[in-house]
């Protein structure tokens, strides 16, 4: 029985988390709190459990638009986010630009104005570079989800991280989970710094020093360079991707040392606890951040993370565009028909 | 016309008087003191009359990107800001880095509000390979050499102007000066904004305080070497300041200038990722901050200069790494260094007119005593007047203020150029 089906009332219906706990955006975990957190987690159960269904799908935003606008390629977060819009009813459109507004000589403005006008409720931006999401929220009346920017924030993945985490030990508070890698290039890591500790988590990170972000130190981690003196006393492990760029950005000196210092070889996945749980962000690079043998372990929760992103998103969408959030201003029948298709 | 401005308070070099001051159709002032008379008046009670600003740092975009501004535009707004003369960076399209160029920013000057002083760029194209032809610009009257916008790489180079601009001064009748935007872009390459916590938390990539001391370091040893006057354009970190304080006491030939944005603004205006704050060198912490003001209050750091940067909205509207650096500054330096560069009233003056002046050889026409024969370029300005930035009232033909909304005090009434009245109470008179 899930957390969100132990509240289930005398009618059968479900209480759900108060759906205006995100706000108009979700542009990163900096400045949401514990309690925040809690509600979207606990909303997901509601919606990981339509995700089981034999038709996994609810009309709780039909007539709603979802705009992917990615700037930068990423196949398995567009994906995530479709499903779980379609999972919704809601409609998807897309819009896919490799190249720079540079090169095209249109300002993110123009596109984003553009994208607007085909009359979106919401748009789910990936950037290469910081802050994007947070200036197309200034320029758009739809509700925007930060998808990734550059090395900032990457919001959702960090919560259905801390959905999987709940999901297998009931709670965060008081584990102590390592980051290992590239720390400084990675948003999915800053992400997960300040949801992880928001939630009660010790936070390691571990990695060479080039690969931690300059002015660490003011961060509410422990920073360590060495990672096997720590592999006992993890509760979960979680392990970014490295890029080759980072080689000849001169960063590393090659990944095969990388592999070796840092990599979660079957040796070193053999020196964790028995409850310890393996993550990663994906895709991977097997044999450099993490080898075979501790992917397919029994402790990795990989697949979990990818299954309950969707969840998580629909929990996401349904906080942003449910609950009445239409242009029209007409709340009650979308609240009356989430009451009957969500809490069912 | 003749005309006088009545009732204020004159500072300049010589200190402050209550005296009026009279312009004749020459241009020139032909009287001060008490009951002149001219054809026309231009009230000035309650203000202070001062020689003209000087910016030494100025991108007016033309030739080439007139879509953010003209020579026109920037002097205006120059104007407006209380300046009489702006040297006018080389980074044009095409580079101003020939006498045809030069010949062509001035001719365009001419009919502008202010003075338009060319420099040139110290190499071919700015591209840091080959020396432009210094002599050539010398003798057309170039007395200022930078590649601003990107610092000089190559110190075998480096080295070979400095010691070829000293070779050059009896032809310009002074030190050649060698203005030098100190950034080492092996270390700075990929950042857009201070490295530091602010950028660490943000997610945007950073470029160290040590980009920019790198090269200070370097220049004053090269300075030590060939004797070259070098002049430091927009000192932004603690070290550098400390660096050339360490210089001038040994006795070099350096000067040096601070923008008003980096002593007024920090990195953490980063944080809303609009491009407005991205600048280069970038917005500093609060502790450079602080060092850029001990450096005006000293001496260390000679003159307060604008890097008026205007760039076209659609451009400031990219994402924070696409967007080119720069911002607005003609129209706020004066309330800014008033308000808060820490000087009093006439150190704030000495710091935008006549030190200025004196660094880029104007000091025959502007930062001038007030006194009978000197011409006209000057300005009124009021200290206690309290205003609202807007980028859109601005003359500018860009809207790149980051101080958009601001309320600062200190406005600048009149500015007479020349003679003529080219801006009266607050308003541009063409």
């Amino acid at each position: 029985m899930s957390a969100a089906a132990e509240k289930e009332t005398s009618d059968g219906t479900l209480e759900v988390a108060d759906p205006g706990a995100l706000g108009r955006h979700l542009l990163g975990i900096d400045g949401m709190d514990r309690s925040t957190l809690e509600d979207v987690l606990e909303l997901t159960d509601a919606f990981a459990e339509i995700g089981r269904r034999p038709i996994p799908r609810v009309p709780a935003l039909r007539g709603r638009t979802l705009a992917t606008v990615f700037f930068e390629n990423s196949t398995r977060t567009r994906m995530s986010f479709e499903t779980a819009a379609r999972r919704l009813s809601a409609d998807t459109i897309s819009f896919a630009s490799g190249s720079s507004s540079l090169s095209k000589g249109e300002s993110l403005r123009d596109t984003v104005e553009v994208v607007s006008s085909y009359g979106v409720d919401a748009m789910v931006v990936r950037h290469p570079m910081a802050g994007t999401a947070h200036r197309v929220a200034e320029w758009t009346d739809a509700a925007v989800v930060n998808a990734g920017d550059g090395c900032h924030e990457h919001p959702t993945q960090a919560l259905l991280d801390c959905y999987t985490l709940r999901d297998h030990r009931g709670s965060l508070d008081g584990m102590r989970i390592a980051i290992v890698g590239d720390v400084r290039n990675s948003r999915v890591a800053r992400s997960n710094v300040l949801a992880f500790n928001a939630l009660g988590a010790e936070v390691v990170l571990v990695a060479p020093a080039t690969l931690l972000p300059p002015g660490v130190g003011g961060w509410p981690v422990v920073v360590a360079h060495e990672l096997d003196p720590l592999l006992a006393d993890l509760d979960a492990i979680y392990l970014l991707r490295i890029q080759r760029e980072r080689i000849t950005e001169g960063l590393i000196p090659s990944i095969r040392e990388f592999a070796t210092d840092f990599g979660l070889t079957a040796t070193r996945t053999a020196q964790l606890r028995e409850d310890a749980l393996i993550l990663h962000p994906g895709p991977t690079n097997p044999g450099v951040e993490i080898s075979g043998e501790a992917a397919a372990d029994p402790r990795s929760v990989i697949l979990d993370q990818v299954a309950n992103g969707v969840s998580v998103r629909m929990a996401v969408l349904f906080l942003l565009l449910g609950s009445g959030r239409s242009a029209s201003g007409d709340v009650g029948p979308v609240v009356d028909q989430v009451d009957r298709e969500v809490k069912r | 016309m003749s005309l006088v401005i009545r009732g204020g308070r004159v500072i300049d070099q010589k200190g402050e008087r209550k005296i009026d001051v009279e312009i004749g159709d020459d241009g020139r002032i032909a009287a001060v003191g008490t009951g002149l008379s001219a054809e026309a008046d231009l009230d000035a009670s309650g203000c202070i009359v001062s020689p003209g600003f000087v910016d030494l740092h100025a991108h007016l975009r033309q030739p080439g990107q007139e879509e953010a501004e003209t020579i026109e535009t920037g002097a205006r707004g120059g104007s407006l800001g209380g300046y009489t003369a702006l040297v006018a960076m080389p980074n044009t399209e095409p580079a101003t880095d020939s006498v045809a160029v030069v010949e062509q920013v001035r001719s365009l000057g001419r009919e502008s509000m202010c003075e338009i002083v060319p420099s040139a760029a110290m190499t071919v194209e700015r591209a840091g390979e080959d020396m432009a032809p210094m002599g050539e610009l010398v003798d057309a009257g170039v007395g200022i050499f930078t590649d601003d916008g990107t610092g000089l790489q190559d110190p075998r180079l480096m080295r070979r102007i400095m010691e070829y601009s000293t070779g050059l001064t009896g032809r310009l009748g002074r030190p050649v000066i060698l203005a030098q935007h100190c950034e080492v872009s092996a270390l700075s390459a990929g950042g857009f904004m201070h490295e530091g916590e602010w950028s660490s938390r943000l997610g945007i990539p950073g470029q160290p305080a040590e980009a920019e001391e790198l090269m200070v370091m370097r220049d004053i040893a090269l300075v030590r070497l060939t004797g070259a006057h070098m002049h430091f354009q927009h000192l932004s970190t603690a070290s550098s300041v400390a660096m050339v304080r360490g210089a001038k006491a040994a006795g070099l030939p350096v000067t040096a200038e601070a923008t008003t944005h980096h002593f007024t603004l920090t990195d953490a205006a980063c944080a809303s990722y609009d491009p407005v704050f991205k600048v280069h060198p970038p917005l500093r912490t609060d502790e450079d901050v602080a060092a850029i003001k001990e450096g005006l209050a000293d001496g260390t750091i000679d003159a307060v200069a604008t890097d008026h940067a205007p760039h076209a909205p659609h451009v400031k509207e990219r994402p924070f790494d696409e967007a080119p650096p720069g911002m607005l500054g003609l129209e706020t330096a004066f309330s800014l260094t008033l308000t808060e560069s820490g000087l009093d009233l006439p150190e704030v003056l000495a710091v935008l007119s006549w030190r200025p002046a004196a660094i880029a050889g104007l000091t025959d026409r502007h930062g001038i005593f007030v006194e009978p024969g000197a011409p006209a370029n000057l300005c009124v300005i009021d200290p206690d007047e309290t205003w609202t930035v807007s980028g859109a009232a601005m003359a500018s033909r860009s809207l790149n203020t980051p101080y958009e909304g601001r309320s600062l005090r200190g406005r600048v009434r009149h500015t007479i150029r020349a003679g003529e009245p080219v801006v009266v109470d607050g308003e541009a008179c063409r």
